[in-house]
């Protein structure tokens, strides 16, 4: 609880950044509305006022400035409509919301009327859309996780594929992908996969890099005293591995496990955006896009920060347990 | 120990060295380790190596525990090559650093090479209650690590190689990131360690008043190339408390190691 004022203070200076800097983003917007409905604004033709300097703009005329606060389809909404905009496709979303019970004609397990579960149902509801994308990136991050380890392990005890591999690894994080995104998407829907495995694929491809480099350098982390130790009881590789090296890497997964959760979920995203999937926060963002609805935009990345925050503290608690156990917590 | 079982000792010698060479090829040429070692090591012996750093103290002693191998000539531990004297774990080996993983506690660790070599559960419970007792330790078995002092942490490291009963212990400068008042305790108890198990301690050091104080035998070396340059036998007593570093005895082998010391150019710059 003691570090909630630093966040707070921190809040507070992001809300306040964003508010100062709503008016001089809308402005050109709003004062191209008052031109067209005929205020009496200076310079008065648009193509005068393309010419002219914003901070003169708005010095000039003053009496736009709420118009730009309040603008409709604002480039930059103000930071509670955007709040607005969550809660009414999250908590919004219920109709007639109440408990029925659990009985043999109600088959929905939860006990709730249908118009609650709206809440997560709806096609508009941000949670709905939110689980859409967590999905595959959950999936995806397993995968990448397993991959990233197996990896790690061929590289530090073979030779051949330390030398192999990691070039690889490292070429293909040099790969953009958004390019081979909807390749990957069209290719295995041709071979037809379909569903939730394309996106966990490239959020895998995304996340598997981070612990495959952390975990290298985690399993290399004992000395050469720790190794001398394992020699001088003729240890054999596997026993050195489960009982020296797996332990000693640990700290260094987690880190990488942050990294490659986080590269996880922008990888399922990344995959939503050119391949036109109908659900998914990446799909609210093109959507969003495309009819220039910015609130819903900035609800969307929220939503997808706030998911990010989620698996970023899931990661940290289980590893603050493990490590505590573990006794390498202090 | 008794005057019977110190003449059963004489006869048998543990750790035998004929004219034992070992070069590294380093980037810079050849370095010559080692050159013609020739040394026996008794039953029961406590044998330090003291020298300047680069005489190969400690690379004889790894070569002892085949954590190096030498170049040329012969050595036996026990009889067989080192090894073998390794697989069929005729040796503990203490490091300069404790070396406990930070992960496990103080029991877990010293359960360490009981797991690898395949000892069941309950004789392991019973070796780590066993070794705890004898350095000290016991009650400290669920700590961790870093919950201990430097002297306890290198305690814990002692019967962690004591646990898996090798006849001989092998120690590289054990001691030699402690404090002198911790210094002087724990050789006090490992002196009290070695009467009660019996076992042949091979101990390396720099410290000229910690090898007389502890061994029966000091083996003096100099370095470039690393050689021998004089075996003392301690003619103190096996009892030995801490202010017989004040006789006349102890400071007159003292005296022999600084001269053997100076033979070997170890006071050259």
């Amino acid at each position: 609880m003691r570090n909630i004022l630093p966040i707070l203070t921190i809040v507070a200076a992001i809300l306040g950044i964003w508010l100062a800097a709503v008016a001089p983003m809308n402005f050109r917007l709003a004062l191209d509305a008052a031109t067209r409905a005929g205020e009496d604004v200076m310079p008065a033709t648009p193509d005068e006022q393309g010419e002219t300097g914003l901070v003169r703009l708005m010095l000039d005329n003053p009496s736009v400035l709420p118009a730009a606060y309040n603008f409709e389809r604002p480039r930059l909404p103000q930071p509670q409509w955007v709040l607005v905009e969550i809660y009414e496709n999250t908590v919004g979303l219920a109709r007639r919301c109440e408990w029925q019970g659990w009985s043999d004609e109600n088959d929905n397990w939860t006990g709730l009327s249908d118009g609650c579960l709206r809440v997560v149902a709806h096609n508009r509801s941000l949670l709905f859309h939110a689980w859409q994308t967590m999905a595959p990136t959950l999936l995806g991050f397993a995968i990448g996780t397993g991959l990233g380890i197996l990896l790690a392990v061929g590289i530090v005890h073979n030779r051949a594929m330390d030398l192999g591999v990691m070039p690889w690894a490292i070429a293909s994080q040099t790969i953009p992908i958004l390019a081979i995104a909807p390749m990957v998407i069209v290719v295995l829907n041709a071979v037809g996969v379909q569903g939730l495995l394309p996106k966990s694929l490239i959020s895998s491809y995304l996340s598997f890099f981070p612990v495959v480099v952390g975990m290298v350098k985690g399993l290399r982390s004992p000395g050469a005293m720790d190794l001398d130790l394992m020699r001088t009881y003729s240890a054999s590789n596997s026993q050195i591995f489960w009982k020296l090296r797996l332990p000693a890497s640990l700290p260094y997964l987690f880190a990488s496990l942050k990294v490659g959760i986080a590269a996880a979920l922008v990888g399922t995203i990344v995959a939503e955006l050119p391949t036109g999937a109908r659900f998914g926060l990446g799909a609210r963002l093109l959507t969003g896009s495309y009819y220039g609805q910015t609130v819903q935009i900035w609800a969307a990345l929220l939503m997808a920060a706030v998911c990010a925050a989620v698996l970023v503290w899931i990661i940290t608690a289980v590893e603050k347990r493990l490590l505590t156990k573990m006794g390498l917590a202090r | 120990m008794t005057a019977a079982t110190a003449i059963e000792t004489q006869a048998s010698p543990v750790i035998t060295a004929r004219d034992l060479d070992l070069t590294f090829q380093t980037n810079d040429g050849p370095v010559h380790a080692l050159k013609g070692v020739d040394l026996d090591i008794n039953e029961g012996d406590f044998v330090s190596f003291i020298g300047p750093s680069g005489c190969g103290k400690t690379t004889f002693l790894r070569v002892i525990a085949a954590l190096e191998t030498p170049t040329g000539g012969e050595i036996t531990v026990n009889g067989m090559s080192p090894d073998e004297a390794r697989r069929k774990r005729a040796y503990g080996y203490v490091f300069q650093a404790a070396g406990l993983y930070p992960w496990r506690t103080i029991e877990k660790n010293i359960k360490l090479p009981l797991e690898i070599m395949g000892f069941d559960r309950a004789e392991q419970a019973r070796r780590v209650e066993k070794v705890l007792e004898l350095v000290d330790l016991a009650g400290f078995g669920k700590k961790f690590p870093w919950q201990l002092s430097g002297g306890m942490q290198q305690r814990a490291s002692i019967a962690r190689a004591l646990a898996f009963d090798a006849d001989i212990l092998l120690m590289d400068e054990p001691f030699g990131a402690l404090d002198e008042i911790v210094r002087d305790h724990l050789n006090e108890q490992l002196l009290k360690l070695w009467a009660r198990t019996n076992k042949t301690i091979g101990f390396v050091t720099h410290s000229i008043p910690e090898a007389v104080y502890l061994s029966t035998k000091i083996v003096v070396m100099s370095p470039r190339p690393g050689r021998i340059t004089d075996v003392i036998d301690s003619p103190l007593p096996t009892e030995r408390p801490l202010d017989i570093r004040d006789t006349p005895e102890f400071l007159e082998v003292a005296h022999r190691v600084r001269e053997g010391l100076r033979a070997g150019h170890a006071y050259d710059d």
